[in-house]
């Protein structure tokens, strides 16, 4: 008996297309039983592209997968009783209600909750008899997560399950989730957020252009820069002093130069970090527009390792 | 209850009936098809026969009583008065299929305009013949006792309602299963399915029964509205085989539906694919006309179309009087049709 959940080794993707798409190009993950593993990545990362050959629906073009000590050539069936899964975009049938669907889902599954345990797990409890078509976005999501729950799976596969919900329909599926881990199940998650990588995952995997670049605990990762604290500091333009001269300067770790004025510098002590920084700016003679301290953030983590923002719209 | 294939049903049955558009276009709109044409073929009027007799200011009045004669011997002449330029114009035109020039002075007592373009034209000139022999010799004249052959089997009506059963076959099998499945593929809710361990022959069965269930409730409401003596139809062969037969058609064309909406991606492929099967047959396999008058060299292909084979089969039992044994060719078309679909399509489905 392992104690993975999930092992990937060497897995390439290439899409047939002139010219192929090479999705995702090695990975290599290992996932173990009761953790809450979070993928992340910029569109087009190929996040789903790993998610679904984890979940059998995409035959990889090279690698090995192994998903609760299984394979899918081999075992699918037994694999698929065991596993919940969210799909990226699913749009169930409109025409049912909430207890409908999550009844259907329950009669695939071989044992499981009953239809009222999923539904309660995920408090949908007042809609059960709405159509998915009167469902609000943030309730779907919820009501995706009950079919996934409904055969009580050992593990959770969930492609963006909280992309384009409110903050707090995004709380409200992290209680789900959390709630789910807190009886010793996996997850496996894909997310734009950082923040709530941070919060939800045990272990995050960052994927740029269908390769893992860094993997570890949000905390691993963090310290990884050097420093967990990040100073962003804006100057009147044209500016007189560069990224160089900053860089230079005490407990300052790296320093990238944003659009605008805009400076963001990793340090390990902010309290000297501060009027060093100061001196500088005065000596260079620039006009101080904005200067804040914070810790530092996956969404640093990943601007630093590949040099573009994780979303554009941040 | 709570075994998937009847949870799958279940499902189908339920999306199906709370969609009033997908009710409407199942059941309402073939009825009023065939509420509309048949009605408006029910009967054929008693074929008007247009006839101009030409005046001139002399002749007004002989003309006139004239007209009021042949009108009541012949309740079919439409006869009109016309000045001669006018009538001619008139013939040429359509607009009446025989021009009569009154010359009591002639031995031959009338001359007539016949135009050969027109088919009714040389049966309007026969029935003037007769109107005028009779009343040149009323003795030798006999009559014959007419009736209208109107039974149930030959009126456009017995022709007419298989067609529209067959077409009913076709469109619901074609549109019942293939857009439902397409739709299901562009909501990525296939491939959702495909993500539990639900077994496909399961939802495979699911969608055929569902849909053999809404196309059988569907004809038998049109077989019903054709029995009500409005229209007045009537099977003159053996129920069980039209029933069968029925079947038979309904799950060949769910069959030809999966395998159109194997492997499309959009609904408009789906639809493109489905109307390029179906148009031509609706021209071509006798719905609202006989097949027989396209060229022969056209029949042998026409004849293996499934929907010919349906109206074919259809006619055989309802019109014709046969029995299991009158419907084997049209029979092993449809299973030919229906179980190459159905391999072809476990082999070419793709959920994703
Ligand atoms: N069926 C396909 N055929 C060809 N290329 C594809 C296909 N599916 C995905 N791709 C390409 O593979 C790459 C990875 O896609 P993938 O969906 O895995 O990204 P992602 O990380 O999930 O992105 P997003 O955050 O937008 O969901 C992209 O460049 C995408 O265009
Ligand atoms: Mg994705």
């Amino acid at each position: 008996m392992s104690s993975l959940a999930v092992r990937v080794s060497a897995l390439v993707k290439t899409y047939p297309a002139s010219p192929p798409v090479e999705a995702v190009r090695g990975v290599d993950l290992e996932v173990t039983v009761g953790e809450c593993f979070g993928l992340l990545g910029p569109n087009g990362a190929g996040k789903t592209t790993t998610m679904e050959i984890l979940e059998g629906l995409l035959a990889p073009t090279g690698g090995e997968v192994e998903v609760l000590g299984r394979r899918w050539d081999r075992d699918e069936r037994e694999i698929r009783e065991r596993i919940g899964i969210s799909l990226q975009e699913t749009r169930l049938s409109d025409k049912l209600n909430v207890r409908e669907t999550v009844t259907l889902f329950r009669s695939f599954y071989r044992t499981g909750l009953t239809p009222d345990e999923a539904i309660e797990r995920v408090s949908l409890q007042e809609k059960a008899k709405a159509f998915v078509d009167k469902l609000s976005g943030g309730q779907r999501q919820r009501l995706a997560i009950a079919c996934a729950l409904v055969g009580d799976p050992e593990m959770l596969f969930l492609d963006e399950p909280t992309t384009g919900l409110d903050p707090q329909s995004r709380r409200q599926l992290w209680d789900v989730i959390r709630d789910f881990k807190a009886r010793g199940r996996t997850v496996i998650l894909t997310t734009h957020y950082m923040d709530e990588a941070e919060k939800l995952c045990d272990r995050v995997g960052i994927i740029d252009h269908g390769k893992v670049i860094a993997l570890g605990t949000p905390n691993e990762l963090i310290l990884q820069l050097g420093g967990e604290h990040v100073l962003d500091l804006t100057v009147t333009e044209p500016a007189p002093l560069t990224a160089d001269d900053l860089s230079r300067t005490t407990a300052v770790k790296s320093v990238r130069a944003g659009a605008g004025g805009t400076f963001t510098l990793t340090v390990t002590d902010p309290a000297q970090a501060l009027p060093a920084v100061m001196e500088l700016v005065r000596a260079k003679g620039a006009g101080l527009v904005g200067l804040s301290t914070r810790h530092a953030t996956l969404e640093d983590v990943f601007v630093t390792l590949t040099g573009h923002q994780l979303r554009d719209d941040s | 209850m709570n075994h998937p294939l009847a949870q799958l049903f279940l499902a189908r049955l339920r999306e199906f009936f709370r969609e009033k558009a997908a009710i409407f276009w199942t059941y309402g709109f073939p009825l009023i098809l065939a509420l509309i044409l048949g009605t408006a073929f029910r009967n054929r009027p008693i074929e008007a026969i247009k006839v101009d007799v030409v005046t001139t200011e002399a002749t007004q009045e002989e003309a006139g009583k004239l007209v009021e004669r042949w009108r009541e011997k012949d309740p079919r002449l439409k006869v009109e008065l016309h000045p001669e330029k006018e009538a001619l114009d008139r013939l040429r035109t359509a607009k009446t299929a025989l021009v009569v020039f009154p010359d009591p002075a002639e031995a031959a007592k009338y001359r007539t305009v016949v135009d050969e373009n027109q088919p009714g034209s040389v049966l309007a000139r026969a029935a003037v013949d007769t109107l005028v022999l009779r009343e040149a010799n009323p003795a030798a004249a006999v009559p014959t006792a007419t009736t209208m052959a109107d039974q149930s089997g030959g009126r456009y009506i017995d022709f007419l309602m298989p067609g529209l059963i067959g077409m009913n076959l076709m469109g619901g099998g074609l549109f019942g299963v293939g857009f439902l499945i397409v739709d299901m593929r562009v909501r990525k809710l296939l491939k959702r399915y495909l993500a539990t361990p639900m077994r496909k022959s399961d939802f495979m069965l699911s969608i055929m029964l569902s849909r053999l269930l809404f196309t059988i409730t569907d004809v038998a409401v049109l077989l019903a509205v054709a029995h009500l003596p409005f229209f007045g139809l009537t099977v003159h062969g053996n129920w069980v085989a039209l029933l069968a037969f029925i079947l038979l058609g309904g799950i060949t064309f769910t069959g030809i539906g999966l395998l159109i909406a194997c492997r499309a991606r959009t609904l408009e492929t789906a639809s493109g694919l489905m109307n390029a099967f179906m148009l031509p047959q609706w021209l071509v396999s006798g719905v609202f006309f006989d097949s027989s008058n396209f060229p022969a060299v056209l029949q042998p292909l026409i004849q293996a179309l499934p929907l010919t084979a349906v109206n074919n089969g259809l006619r055989a039992v309802i019109n014709d009087g046969a029995g299991f044994g009158g419907i084997l060719v049209p029979s092993a078309i449809l299973l030919a049709w229906g179980g190459i679909s159905f391999l072809l399509s476990l082999k070419l489905f793709r959920w994703l």
